[in-house]
């Protein structure tokens, strides 16, 4: 639909400029330059009064047919899905320099938070209700639809429906201080099925370590800072004022966008996070190299 | 006056005459000129270097953003130089431009020998003056401000913008409105007070009517944003929650004061560009412009729609859909007074013989490159489109197509056209052609992929970009456009430096234009105009050329500065008024002034300090004797003749 409509629009535009230009040129290349002394002609004949009355009033015809289509299209756009379209909710919390997504449900025991990577299933709506935490963000996936702001103490509401599934890649569109070059995420749209059975891994409890490295990495997690900050759901780290990490080891990036995930990634933001992504709010931890390499063991088994 | 007998002043005359108008000289007596050249020039010499400085910062960014992931310049810094760039253009460099040409031009199109109130506008430049070197002293100290031109809230409110830097910006702003507020009144009062007689309001040029057209909109549309910085300094200093949504405010309302004053400014800039264009088009067509009425109302209307657009800007803001689409009407209704501009103009080129000069080239520029401004304006009025584009990179490409196109090139190309006026040389032409050339290459390498860059999603305000996302040429592009842009902006330094000194004599009317400006010297004498002339139509110079003589204004004292004051609707003679001589008031007003805002970055406590400061400087430029009194350091005059 807004594809349609901006071709529409650019049709007319091109349209307009060669129309525009053409006859600047020949206005141009009408007479020669030779400028004549003397008096100046007499004020302009009827006929260059008709024709510029007729390019205003099709100023006008134009201008009409773009306001009620973008009307129209605006409309359809901004339609609230029926109940049969089972659309899924979804909070999102802007944050200095991060995205929050918590999935509500009728149920409370089935809602569960998530951060910087948003999955949503292939063909049904999804109503994003939007709102922020600090500054002003704006929610922005260009393949999927138009932005809107987030805005603390303001709820917006944003449709979002993917038809084909994929990853989208989406950014925040306001300027929100230092980072906002980098405050990326992406959207997953997965095929209904595996959308369940995401949804149904996200409810559990975190991943058990699975070897005894991880073991101890859980205990470096919770002794250390990170907890603070962070929630690894049914462990003893509830921190809010970060992204919840509770299946941190299967994302694609580390700071919202910033850089790839990976064993060395993770140990460098861990380490140095001012390094990577200058000004953000995580301060470095001091780790041995054992104690590090424990600490990244655990948080790739988060899965 | 009219019936006197008239013969030729004598050069004695001429001489008192001059003396009378004269600006004292020396390095301390620049301090006291109060002559419209005088402040107009400077208005405008100083904005140049404003937008130089501008420029340097623009080209700063695109240098970092030349290339993915670049490190050249931190975030920091990025962010200052991107709400520097954006304060300095809009504040400091397009609107004081244009102030500097209207003073210039006013009083030599509409006849006079000053403006109304002199001192107020050496008072207005001061302030513009320190204004500016406050906030690039706070630039070059690490403190200049980073929350954007625009300083959305919650963004700017001390809590997540500390330190002083977003101070700087919130009083500098509100203290260079003042300099605005005070030159448009200045304007409007001399325009509708000292036309020549004869100048009927419709026999007034059109550059003129663009100026009060701007000056009305300065009044209407500067107030809004000095409230608006006022409430967020005192949301700043002391603690007041106007736009803290915890404390009841609401960081929307900022949005909507700040863009009620942002989409006129737009205009404010641009309506005096148009009157530019419509100057440069008749003289370089050699005839009557095509629907002088039409483009008349056609600048009233923008000025009056402009006002009501401002919500285009927040369209993403989560307004109700029903609203917006008034605003979206509202919008592309603009683009109807728009469009009768630009017909007017091409049905002007189509029956003109035109003369191919470095002016008409930069106003055919102008035409092309602000269409295509205006269209993709078009398109953003719509809400669903603009929902996409919003905060991208098609919007940086739409607004410097109208900022630029709309309002630099006129402007360069009202350099070419009165730079002979204001200084008796002319303009290289050859330098002049290389330098149009250049810009018009490098502005549209520079700013067209910036469309494309938009559409494929990359937003405005990011210190960089990651790789792999398809943007990396375009950007490159876009820099190397920025290099052709400075290269041409030097050829124009160039030009302007070696024509200063060896650029051909220009004489009284270079281009055989149609008005009042050009029957003065190049340049002007002091006085302007001996005798005031009087004017029968709407080309004078032409009407004076072909023959059809007006007669003189005669009986204007020549040892005072008496000016004569008509009335605003026919330019009736009413009486004589009598113009106060060089002082030092104003620039000590302005100080005043700036130890009460520089204070309230530290301290709102230097407020009440820099009022009573402010009292005693007024009562020292309105001291009894001092104002209308022939200045002690001239001769005796020899009274009324």
């Amino acid at each position: 639909m807004i594809l349609d409509l901006y071709l529409l629009f650019l049709g007319v535009a091109v349209l307009v400029m060669l129309g525009v230009v053409i006859t600047i040129g020949l206005a141009l290349f009408r007479r020669g330059r030779t400028p004549v002394d003397g008096d100046p002609p007499a004020e302009g004949e009827p006929g260059k009064f008709r024709a510029v009355a007729g390019a205003t009033l099709a100023t006008g015809f134009i201008l009409l047919v773009l306001l009620v289509s973008s009307a129209y299209v605006g409309q359809v756009t901004s339609r609230e899905p029926g109940q049969d379209e089972r659309p899924i909710t979804v909070n999102v919390i802007g944050h200095q320099w991060w995205w929050e997504f918590r999935y509500i449900d009728d149920q409370p025991s089935r809602t569960f938070v998530t951060a910087n990577e948003l999955h949503i299933p292939v063909g049904r709506p999804v109503i994003l209700r939007m709102t922020s935490r600090d500054v002003i963000h704006s929610f922005w996936v260009p393949n999927l639809h138009g932005k809107i702001d987030l805005m603390a103490g303001r709820t917006n509401t944003l449709r979002i429906r993917a038809d084909e599934p994929g990853e989208y890649r989406g950014q925040c569109a306001e300027f929100c201080g230092l980072q906002h070059a980098k405050m990326a995420f992406v959207v997953v749209a997965l095929p209904e099925e595996e959308f369940d059975g995401w949804v149904e891994e996200s409810l559990r409890p975190a991943a058990e370590p699975g070897t005894e490295l991880a073991q101890q990495g859980r205990e470096v997690f919770l002794e250390s800072q990170c907890s603070l900050c962070h929630t690894v759901r049914g462990t003893g780290a509830w921190g809010t004022i970060a992204p919840d990490l509770t299946r941190i080891g299967s994302r694609r990036t580390l700071a919202a966008g910033t850089v790839p995930n990976n064993r060395g990634t993770l140990a460098a933001w861990i380490l140095d996070p001012q390094h990577i992504k200058p000004g953000n709010f995580m301060p470095a931890t001091q780790l041995p190299p054992d104690r590090l390499h424990a600490l990244v063991a655990y948080l790739e088994g988060l899965r | 006056m009219h019936d006197q007998a008239y013969t030729a002043p004598t050069a004695a005359e001429l001489e008192e005459l001059d003396r009378t108008w004269d600006s004292p000289p020396g390095l301390l007596g620049w301090f006291s000129h109060v002559n419209h050249r005088s402040i107009g020039r400077r208005f405008i010499v100083t904005a140049f270097i404003f937008f130089l400085l501008g420029g340097i910062q623009a080209l700063l960014m695109r240098l970092q953003l030349a290339v993915p992931e670049n490190t050249l310049i931190d975030p920091d810094t990025y962010r200052q130089l991107f709400t520097m760039h954006g304060t300095t253009m809009m504040f400091f460099f397009a609107v004081p431009v244009m102030e500097g040409f209207g003073m210039y031009l006013v009083p030599l199109m509409i006849g006079t020998r000053d403006m109304a109130f002199p001192r107020m506008n050496a008072f207005g430049y001061y302030v513009y003056l320190i204004a500016g070197v406050v906030l690039y002293g706070a630039f070059f100290l690490g403190m200049a401000p980073d929350a954007g031109w625009f300083s959305y809230t919650p963004l700017a409110e001390r809590q997540f913008s500390p330190g002083l830097r977003v101070d700087f910006w919130a009083t500098m702003v509100t203290f260079i409105e003042v300099s605005a507020l005070v030159a448009a009144v200045e304007m409007i009062v001399t325009i509708f007070r000292q036309r020549a007689p004869g100048m009927t309001l419709n026999r007034m040029p059109l550059f003129v009517w663009a100026i009060l057209v701007m000056s009305f909109m300065i009044i209407f549309a500067m107030p809004p944003l000095m409230i608006g910085s006022v409430m967020l300094a005192l949301d700043r200093t002391v603690g007041m929650q106007f736009f803290v949504a915890g404390g009841g405010g609401d960081p929307l309302l900022w949005q909507h004061v700040f863009w009620f004053f942002g989409h006129p400014e737009v205009y404010i800039i641009f309506i005096p560009a148009l009157g530019m264009v419509s100057s440069i088009i008749i003289a370089f067509t050699r005839r009557p412009i095509f629907g002088y009425t039409a483009l008349v109302l056609a600048l009233v209307a923008t000025g009056i729609l402009g006002f009501g657009l401002w919500v285009h800007h927040m369209y993403a803001a989560g307004l109700p859909q029903l609203g917006m689409s008034f605003f979206t009407a509202a919008s592309m209704l603009i683009a109807i007074p728009s469009g009768v501009q630009i017909f007017c103009w091409i049905a002007t080129l189509w029956d003109g013989r035109l003369v191919f000069r470095t002016p008409l080239l930069f106003v055919l520029g102008f035409l092309v490159i602000f269409v295509a401004g205006g269209l993709t304006g078009v398109m953003v009025a719509s809400v669903p489109f603009d929902l996409q584009v919003h905060d991208t990179f098609f919007i940086v490409a739409h607004l410097h197509y109208v900022l630029i196109g709309g309002a630099v090139f006129p402007l360069f190309g009202g350099v070419y056209y009165w730079f002979p006026k204001m200084t008796g040389r002319m303009l290289s032409e050859r330098l002049g052609r290389w330098n149009f050339w250049t810009l018009a290459i490098g502005f549209n390498l520079t700013f067209f992929p910036m469309h494309q860059l938009g559409l494929e999603g990359m937003p405005r305000r990011v210190y960089t970009y990651v790789d792999g996302l398809g943007w990396n040429g375009m950007n490159m592009a876009a820099t190397l456009g920025a290099v052709l842009i400075a290269v041409s902006v030097t050829l124009f330094l160039v030009n302007v430096a070696v024509s200063l000194r060896r650029g051909a004599i220009a004489g009284n009317d270079p281009w055989e234009a149609d008005s009042l400006e050009w029957t003065a010297e190049s340049p002007p004498r002091n006085y302007n105009f001996h005798p005031i002339p009087s004017v029968a139509g709407l080309y004078p110079r032409w009407d004076t050329r072909a023959g059809r003589m007006t007669p003189p204004v005669l009986g204007l004292r020549n040892d005072v500065r008496e000016v004569l004051v008509t009335d605003p609707l026919d330019a009736e003679p009413d009486y004589k008024s009598v113009l106060p001589h060089p002082s030092y008031a104003p620039l000590i007003l302005a100080f005043a002034c700036t130890v009460a805002f520089l204070g309230a970055v530290y301290d709102v406590r230097w407020v009440p300090v820099g009022g009573v400061l402010a009292f005693f400087a007024m009562v020292y430029w309105n001291w009894p004797g001092t104002v209308e009194r022939t200045p002690p350091w001239k001769e005796a005059g020899r009274g009324e003749r």
